[in-house]
């Protein structure tokens, strides 16, 4: 295992989440993929903080920890989104929110 | 540091991450993507991260994935219409992917073994958080609460005229 090989994952990952977040009609697909790519990042830093000589202090897993934090934040705000869009529209698929268009 | 359990731990998440991005049900979406964060969990734990493999089970699985299956539920009304999927948006992941592999496979000096560091100790994160990173831990406090109350004025009910 090196450090190549996980940073390829984590790319890997993050273009499956874009995948998600580009292709899908349905707006909870496009949150799921919005935090695939949030993870994909948080390997990132967890694996360079692993293959760095030993620093002083774990900062990429305190920078993870505080990722985490904001992704958590950020899915209760999409979700309570979707929920009040869907009320309004009656529909989750982004295609059809198309009111502002000229 | 076993390479095997690595090799089999990527494999089971890139399909479990292919599967929450590509199947049509919603809900057998949710659960790959719940399996996904618990392989992304287990290579946390292999990287010597236990503390931010834990934390990410507890908010992913514990909160998120419930939170994702909640909201399915509640917009049910047309689960089977939205079945659409555009294949045109996979050039661009597939550039991503390319130009990312690309930089990876150019650069000599990441490929290197992982070396030998003391591991860190939930003691020691709590002792930063309580040091040196006390004011993004503040600041993450406020953005976590506004994102309570923004969540809730959200999805109130509508006054209807």
């Amino acid at each position: 295992m090196t450090l190549s090989i996980l940073l390829i994952v984590s790319a890997a990952l993050f273009s499956v989440g874009l995948l998600a977040a580009l292709s899908r009609r349905h707006a909870i697909f496009i949150l799921i993929g919005i935090e695939m790519m949030l993870a994909a990042a948080n390997i990132n830093f967890i694996a360079f903080w692993r293959f760095a000589p030993e620093p002083a202090q774990p900062l990429g897993v305190m920078i993870a920890i505080f990722a985490i934090a904001i992704a958590a934040a950020e899915a209760a705000v999409g979700l309570a989104m979707v929920i009040a869009v869907y009320r309004h529209f009656r529909t989750t698929n982004v295609d059809q929110l198309n009111q502002l268009k000229g | 540091m076993s390479n095997a359990a690595f090799v089999i731990i990527s494999i089971l998440t890139l399909a479990a991450a292919l599967a929450a991005a590509t199947l049509p049900k919603l809900m057998h979406a949710a659960l790959s993507f719940a399996v996904m964060f618990l392989g992304i969990s287990a290579l946390f734990f292999l990287l010597g991260a236990e503390f931010v493999g834990l934390v990410q089970i507890f908010i992913y699985i514990g909160a998120v994935a419930v939170l994702i299956v909640f909201t399915i539920l509640l917009t049910r009304h047309d689960l089977g219409k939205v079945r659409g999927f555009n294949w045109g948006g996979g050039v661009v992941p597939v550039a991503v992917f390319g130009g990312l592999m690309w930089a990876i496979l150019k650069t000599k000096s990441v490929s290197i073994p992982p070396p030998h560091i003391q591991p860190v100790t939930v003691q020691r994160i709590g002792e930063l958080l309580m040091t040196s990173y006390v004011w993004p831990l503040m600041c993450v406090g406020v953005l976590l609460t506004t994102a309570l109350i923004g969540a809730l004025i959200l999805v109130l009910e509508e006054k209807r005229e």
